[in-house]
């Protein structure tokens, strides 16, 4: 098993007809997912590169019984694009898009409670069940199905952590980008619930970076509630304070939401946590020596 | 994005918040006239405050009270052109270009207003306390029970009813009632029209015949949001910002600009952050945070390397690539033109993994230019700091 995504979501893409929206689609097909069609309000009716297009999610949906959403509208109209999906029950929704305004995500988050809908992002690589399915924008190959379930707040460095554990033959259950933004559909503990009920999923690693206090939340919950070992890594040590590093969420204010804060907090909670970006792989190998 | 408190003033002045009579000046002279224009209007003292994005100016010596037009005039004439070095500024300081010269107002208390977006809830919040003056981060450290918070309700505002809890929590009399609700209100509308992601008021003022007024003022917006207000685009000050940053954010590449001598290409933020520790780790500094982004071409490759290349303290460039969208080969190409174009001196250490990498290694090695590969980020911050150590 993986969490959230397998070989039975069926996707439609919002944004299919646009640059991004188009090549990755492309890309998640020859993955093996099931793109079902896309969403282009005002295009509904005509067929891009052999897809059905549809005016309304709604429509998506009632057609080609769409469970799964990925998104590629640009970010003036991405939060309207979250809450159509979510209007037209969609059960994953996945917002790729970078730069949406807080304000308007403040709307949407609001939008989404109380509805089925799960959001994952925005700002985010999205989700990869190796072996299954693939809906987002990582680079498929460098993946492998196995026993490691990752989750972070970063998409390359993401890719870095897969890859050193492809590189020791060291698969992956699952892996989540949760996005880089401060206001974000789910958190690392709804991440680390899934992990902790997939039978599949023996490890997770948990990378985080400065800003905010999503690591200190997830730390109490491992320490309450984690059955599995979890390895993890801070990005940010060497961030100056007050500057938005890149991702609009990541961002040290009035002397809070540190690395060190939150490196304390994870040790605390018994996780492993590696200074170094570099070791990730490794220290998960060492762990999962230790378990057997 | 930031403003000058004048410019944060004129804009609470629009949403009905008060704020005490004054005008900017960029010269002795305008300063002369403005202060001329507030002693006629039977106004007896005024303050002189330098207009810098920085914190802490009163300490600094950026503030100053005068009693007559002549002093004022003398004052302002000292703060114009001034480097004032205050604890946000860094120890080089910022010159001082404008000042803003307000009226004083006979206030009985000093109060703090705050509003931000609270990432846990997902939902602004109003902060108050009376602790006027005082950092909210050192109040919420010492006393967080001095600080008083409102939730507002996505797509409602700050309703009356919680301004007038925020009265009362503050001990502000009922005379301010009907004042405070407006102002408070205000001040909530101003943000979430504007898109802001940080309104500061610290302080506000109460006077004994009830009204309120906002003394000083700092608003943050939402990049992400200014695409919908070009009014507020418009009050950008390049001078406020690092000319290589501002270089940068015409490419839309985020750089940082940082101490030490380790340049760093890399992209993704979350990785850009992790090569900047990596390179501390393996004993160097680095010189910069540059995220290319994820879907950057070759042009942008270019114009990033030239606004590395613009802080004379960089001894080694460190490139970390792990190519998602971002396609190695179109990366290599970048730096390779980069490199011929600035005629680089420099040692370069490159680290490329991820999509077409084959490829993009490939025209590195055909490109004859001398380019240090490394084949781990251990491996490559090791190689980096070794040769800007060297230098």
């Amino acid at each position: 098993m993986s969490i959230l995504i397998d070989k039975s979501t069926r996707v439609v893409v919002q944004g299919l007809t646009g640059r991004e929206g188009t090549f990755h689609a492309k890309t998640c097909a020859e993955y093996g997912t099931k793109i079902v069609g896309g969403v282009t309000p005002g295009k509904g009716g005509t067929t891009h590169e052999g897809w059905p297009v549809f005016n309304t999610v709604q429509e998506a949906v009632d057609r080609t019984g769409a469970d799964a959403s990925i998104i590629f509208v640009p970010p003036a109209a991405a939060a309207d694009a979250i809450m159509e999906a979510a209007d037209a029950e969609i059960e994953l929704i996945v917002a790729i898009t970078e730069g949406i305004p807080t304000l308007d995500m403040v709307r949407a988050w609001e939008f989404l409670q109380n509805r089925r809908a799960r959001l994952i992002g925005p700002n985010c690589p999205g989700v990869i069940s190796p072996g299954k399915s693939k809906i987002g924008i990582m680079p498929g190959h460098i993946h492998r199905e196995g026993p490691v379930g990752i989750v972070s707040r970063s998409g390359t460095l993401t890719y870095e952590a897969v890859f050193q554990l492809t590189t020791r033959n060291l698969g992956q259950s699952t892996a989540i980008g949760i996005g880089g933004d401060p206001i974000i559909g789910t958190s690392f503990v709804d991440v680390l619930e899934l992990f902790n009920k997939d039978p599949q999923t023996e490890i997770v690693v948990m990378i985080g970076e400065i800003g905010g206090h999503a690591e200190e939340t997830a730390a109490a919950y491992v320490k309450a509630h984690m059955k599995k070992p979890v390895i993890g890594f801070i990005a940010g040590q060497t961030a100056p304070p007050g500057r938005r590093m890149g991702h609009a969420g990541a961002i040290i204010s009035g002397g809070t939401g540190t690395a060190s804060e939150k490196i304390k907090a994870m040790e605390d909670a018994g996780i492993r946590v590696t200074r170094s970006p570099a070791e990730i792989g490794e220290t998960v190998v060492a762990a999962m020596g230790v378990k057997v | 994005m930031k403003i000058h408190e004048y410019q944060a003033k004129a804009l609470l002045r629009k949403y009905g918040v008060a704020v005490p009579r004054g005008e900017m000046a960029e010269t002795r002279e305008q300063a002369e006239a403005v202060a001329k224009s507030l002693f006629a209007a039977a106004v007896n003292r005024v303050v002189v405050k330098a207009q810098i994005h920085a914190g802490g100016r009163g300490k600094g010596g950026g503030v100053k009270v005068a009693q007559s037009v002549e002093e004022a005039t003398a004052i302002a004439g000292k703060i114009l052109g001034m480097t004032l070095v205050t604890h946000q500024t860094g120890p080089e300081g910022r010159l001082v270009r404008r000042v803003l010269i307000e009226e004083t107002l006979p206030i009985e208390k000093e109060l703090y207003a705050g509003i931000v977006i609270d990432r846990g809830e997902a939902k602004p919040v109003f902060m108050a306390s009376a602790a006027g003056g005082m950092e909210i981060e050192q109040i919420a450290a010492e006393n967080p029970a001095a600080i008083f918070k409102e939730y507002v309700e996505p797509g409602m505002g700050l309703e009356a009813f919680q301004a007038r809890k925020l009265v009362f929590q503050l001990g502000l009399g009922s005379q301010h009632l009907p004042e405070a609700v407006r102002f408070m209100t205000g001040l909530y509308r101003a943000f979430r029209e504007t898109d802001a992601s940080l309104l500061e008021i610290n302080p506000f003022g109460s006077c004994p015949d009830g009204r309120l007024f906002a003394l000083d003022a700092k608003i943050n917006f939402d990049d992400n949001a200014l695409f919908r207000h070009p009014e507020i685009r418009e009050m950008r000050d390049l001078a406020e910002e690092d000319p290589l940053e501002v270089e940068a954010s015409k490419y839309n590449l985020n750089y940082i600009r940082l101490e030490g001598n380790v340049g760093c290409m890399v992209n993704g933020a979350g990785l850009a952050m992790a090569t900047m520790d990596i390179i501390k780790h393996a004993g160097g500094m680095p010189a910069n945070f540059l995220d290319v982004g994820g879907g950057a071409n070759a042009e942008q490759v270019t114009h990033a390397f030239a606004i590395l290349l613009g802080d004379k303290h960089v001894k080694a460039v460190l490139i970390n690539i792990f190519g998602g969208i971002l396609r190695v080969d179109t990366l290599a190409r970048g730096v390779v033109e980069a490199s011929r174009k600035t005629n680089i001196q420099l040692p370069i250490v490159l680290r490329l993994e991820g999509t077409n990498v084959a490829a993009g290694r490939e025209i590195l090695r055909d490109s004859g230019l001398n380019l240090i590969v490394a084949d781990t980020m251990q491996d490559a911050a090791e190689k980096v700091v070794a040769a800007a150590g060297s230098r």
